[in-house]
């Protein structure tokens, strides 16, 4: 007696919960690990998940059992040469061959318990506790752009908007409405009208009062209209502020002779992570990439990242550049505009006082964010003692970090964009 | 072989629930002429994720949530994904009705061997072992494990998540020493459990209470009774001291450890019959769809199918091949099995030295009979033939570890079968294979400390684990714990937590 049940169909997670309990009592783990791979991971390489590997000691279960040692006797398969009696030399350390189910009792086989954690829980884990500032700004009410949607029916409108369908009903039951009355008259007329046209002549003064009467309330039947202004119904469009779901993050990098190709891969890393991030709060981005050295260019992401100048360095060329840009195409009124600098910290010393006016004067003001990070393991230089001037007053849009090396990203990062820093600014 | 009337079930390698639903009659059929008395099966089609899923709560088909699936489900589905491992094709739970899980990508061939393996082979060894008969109730497990899971859910919302889990965790250390050994426990069921268990939480903290009376007794009683020795006899069972035991329990952590405790023990027989209920399974889907052919319902395709499966599931690696971990339980159960049919039918003039009472008796009655009554030891000791021996080509270390050389101490010859048969079932000995461990005695007047003693066999020590599960049995129990190692009657280690370890 068997009975078959087909149970593909039930749910296939079942393990999820216990999954979910797993990653949540790792998360420390899970999370030291996301961090380093964002300083192993090619530029390019963002879109899959990750292994994760947790120091098997970590995730063991204890239990009691035998270790080794002692005196033992173990039966193996497949002889070959060997009699009773004969001495094999040990093999040095660890067991080796004769690895039998004892060994791997101790664990010793593998070091590292490893798994996969998909894209989203990677990029979940690296953006955790993480919140641009003033994303805030652009939600719901304070919002500029608008999306229509569908609030039923109104009485009045435009008529492209005329619901056909409405209308002739609402018409429909007005005519059924306002005829009701005159019609139960009509009928109790005309029926009195038949009983008497069966008793007297067709000229009977009474005969002829009920006729007319009839044709006069005929004529006022026939008067309510088909349709009337009243029966008209449009479609209604509200308007309905929707955030802003689209970004332009400006890139903007010193390529002058001093940027060598290593402090050009930590910027690369940088706008990554930015570029990440943004891509999880917007719909649609855009990247523009601006470099220089004493004059500047928008130029491909490849340009950007692999070829090289020299010369000298004007900084205030780039953020003139930018400027422009926005004004020509971002409005920053549609535009949620963020904003990353790279340098070295070079600057023609004149320079500098000029950058840091044309950022508080007028880019600080359209920009949802700007982030300089200056990447030298030296002394601070006169650009970073200019902006550092910015932060105080602006520190809601504005910060600068120094990176040293390439393990200071992501520490970086957190601490540009950090929850606090948010907070502190509202 | 006379003309054989071909009369087949199928031609096709695929599989439809029609056709799942003639194979089984057909196996059942045959099962029938073998006296194979089974539960009634209840055969569910999986998908291969609900296998991992089934994996990785130990082959439950409901079991309370736990860290330790989850991170069972990760591993299986790496090493599923790399393609590193093959997903078995069934799993099949000691249950009444018996739950075989067979997995949708399977051939039809492939499902008639799931079928006659799991539905027929493991399903008449889980009614009729002794040890399953005596230590498992298959009727009341899942009604059980869902009163398990919803009770743990319920602690979690009431005491929360890490509080659970960190008891959970404890017992999960220590589940292999939460077994009775020689008391039958009483068949539980979900709704007497539930009716009991809230009397059950009065009555035992009471009782603890009692136990830890603070309360000063009168001179006289404190002059009659000398010290007071608890227990008054050594403890294997750890888990089920703790339950009753450990001062500082609330009542649903007592709940938990029997939870942890009971499903441990409805583990404990397959523990023990490894080669056993494995080879009984491979012997009889082997045999079954072997009767099958024979009457001519499959065809030789189907054959060829099933038999490159059957070939790769017992096949033994040699001790120095890569491929080499540990004994093939299939290999050798089946064999053994196979062996046995072969001493009652054919018996050899050795046979009948080493098996003078089954060497040509009834072969079905004798399979039947070692089926019933031994357990992985007892099995090997009583049916392994020197024949078996040497096809294996057994042999048989010495490993001291102080000496520098392994002594090869028996090989499949004259002067070797006996001794290499008892090294052989010792091996599958749990009580040689799991440290000997027993709750020695509490400290009742003084600091309440619990102390366990380790007996050690062949000198060998304990694990670095140890320490570990110590910390475990220190949550529980709330105060010190010492653990003694013994050899010889004399002690040689004693390690406590909070840790200070003596060595000598």
């Amino acid at each position: 007696m068997s009975y078959i049940i087909d149970r593909r169909l039930n749910g296939k997670n079942k393990s999820m919960v216990n999954r979910e309990r797993f990653l949540r009592r790792y998360r420390q783990h899970i999370k030291e690990a996301v961090s380093e791979s964002i300083n192993r991971r090619s530029i390019t390489d963002m879109e899959r998940g990750e292994q994760i590997s947790i120091p098997t000691r970590n995730t063991h279960e204890p239990s009691i059992s035998h270790g080794s040692g002692g005196k033992q006797h173990r039966v193996f398969p497949g002889n070959k040469e060997f009699h009773a009696g004969d001495q094999l030399d040990k093999p040095q350390q660890g067991g080796g061959g004769s690895g039998s189910g004892k060994a791997s009792k101790q664990g010793d086989g593998e070091d590292e318990f490893s798994f996969y954690i998909t894209r989203d829980e990677f990029l979940n884990y690296l953006f955790d506790d993480l919140a641009l500032p003033n994303m805030i700004k652009k939600t719901l009410s304070q919002s500029k752009e608008f999306k229509t949607r569908r609030a039923g029916f109104v009485s009045e409108g435009t008529p492209n908007n005329l619901s056909v369908v409405r209308s002739l009903r609402n018409a429909h039951a007005r005519r059924i409405g306002m005829s009701v009355g005159k019609r139960r008259k009509l009928k109790e007329l005309q029926a009195e009208l038949a009983g008497r046209l069966s008793e007297s002549s067709a000229d009977n003064p009474e005969i002829l009062a009920l006729k007319e009467q009839i044709a006069e309330l005929e004529r006022r039947l026939k008067t309510i209209p088909f349709l009337d202004d009243l029966d008209l119904r449009y479609r209604s469009q509200v308007k309905v502020p929707t955030p802003s779901s689209k970004a332009v993050m400006f890139c903007i990098m010193d390529v002058s002779g001093s940027m060598t190709q290593d402090i050009k891969d930590i910027a690369k890393r940088f706008y990554i992570l930015l570029y990440l991030f943004l891509q999880k709060n917007y719909e649609h981005i855009e990247l523009v990439f601006i470099r220089h050295h004493t004059s500047a260019r928008e130029v491909s992401e490849e340009d950007f990242f692999y070829s090289r100048e020299t010369g000298g360095t004007i900084v205030s060329s780039a953020l003139k550049l930018m400027q422009q840009i926005i004004e020509e195409r971002y409005r920053n009124t549609d535009w949620n505009i963020y904003a990353a600098q790279a340098s070295d910290g070079d600057n023609w010393d004149d320079d500098s006082p000029l950058c840091a006016r044309i950022l508080s004067d007028s880019l600080l003001s359209m920009v949802q964010y700007f982030a300089y990070i200056e990447i030298t393991p030296n002394q601070h230089q006169a650009l970073w003692e200019a902006y550092s001037g910015l932060s105080r007053p602006f520190s809601s849009r504005f910060a600068m970090a120094q990176i040293r090396n390439p393990g200071d990203i992501y520490p970086v990062f957190r601490e540009l964009f950090a929850k606090d820093r948010y907070q502190e600014a509202v | 072989m006379s003309e054989k009337v071909r009369n087949y079930l199928s031609t096709d390698s695929d599989w439809t629930f029609e056709l799942l639903e003639v194979y089984d009659r057909e196996i059942a059929r045959i099962a029938k002429l073998y006296k194979l008395d089974t539960y009634p099966n209840q055969i569910e089609i999986i998908s291969a994720e609900q296998m991992m899923d089934a994996y990785s709560s130990v082959g439950m088909p409901i079991g309370y949530n736990h860290w330790s699936y989850g991170k069972q489900f990760l591993a299986t589905q790496k090493s599923y994904k790399r393609g590193q491992m093959g997903l078995a094709y069934e799993i099949v739970i000691n249950s009444d009705p018996c739950i075989a899980y067979l997995m949708e990508e399977n051939t039809m061939p492939m499902q008639a061997l799931v079928i006659a393996h799991a539905c027929y082979g493991h399903n008449s060894f889980f009614k009729g072992n002794y040890l399953f008969r005596t230590w498992t109730d298959a009727s009341s497990i899942i009604d059980y494990l869902l009163f398990a899971k919803n009770y743990v859910r319920h602690c979690e919302e009431r005491y929360g998540q890490e509080e659970v889990e960190q008891v959970l965790d404890a017992c999960h250390a220590l589940q292999n020493y939460g077994v009775d050994r020689y008391r039958r426990p009483k068949p539980i069921s979900a709704t007497d459990e539930k009716a009991r268990q809230k009397e059950r939480e009065n009555i035992l903290q009471q009782q603890v209470n009692d136990l830890w009376r603070t309360l000063p007794t009168s001179l006289k009683a404190e002059k009659n009774t000398k010290k007071r020795q608890f227990p008054s006899e050594p403890q294997e069972n750890i888990l089920y001291f703790l339950e009753k035991n450990a001062p500082l329990l609330a009542p649903w952590q007592r709940e938990l450890i029997r939870i942890v405790r009971k499903i441990s023990q409805y583990f404990y027989p397959q523990r023990q019959t490894q080669v056993m209920n494995e080879g009984w399974a491979t012997f009889w889907h082997y045999t079954l769809l072997n009767h099958l052919y024979d009457e001519g319902k499959v065809t030789d395709g189907f054959m060829m199918e099933f038999l490159t499966s059957h070939t790769n599931v017992v096949m033994q690696p040699d001790f120095d091949s890569p491929y080499f971990s540990g004994i093939n339980p299939y290999a050798l159960g089946f064999n053994m099995f196979q062996d046995i049919k072969r001493i009652c039918e054919h018996p050899t003039d050795e046979d009948r030295e080493w098996f003078p009472d089954i060497a040509g008796s009834d072969w079905l009655e004798t399979l039947h009979f070692a089926m019933h009554n031994f357990k992985d030891e007892s099995f090997i000791q009583q049916f392994l033939s020197p024949k078996l021996m040497r096809e294996f080509h057994l042999f048989s270390i010495y490993d001291d570890d102080e000496k520098n050389q392994y002594l090869i101490e028996a090989i499949h010859d004259e002067n070797g079968y006996r001794k290499l048969r008892e090294m052989l079932a010792r091996q599958y000995d749990l009580s040689v294979r799991e440290p000997n461990i027993q709750i020695w005695s509490v400290d009742l007047e003084g600091d309440r400390s619990l102390t366990l003693r380790h007996t050690m066999q062949n000198g060998t020590p304990l694990s670095a684990d140890t320490h570990e599960v110590l910390k475990h049995l220190h949550f529980l129990w709330g105060f010190d714990i010492h653990l003694e190692t013994f050899k010889d009657e004399r002690m040689i280690k004693r390690q406590s937590c909070p840790q200070t370890i003596i060595e000598e």
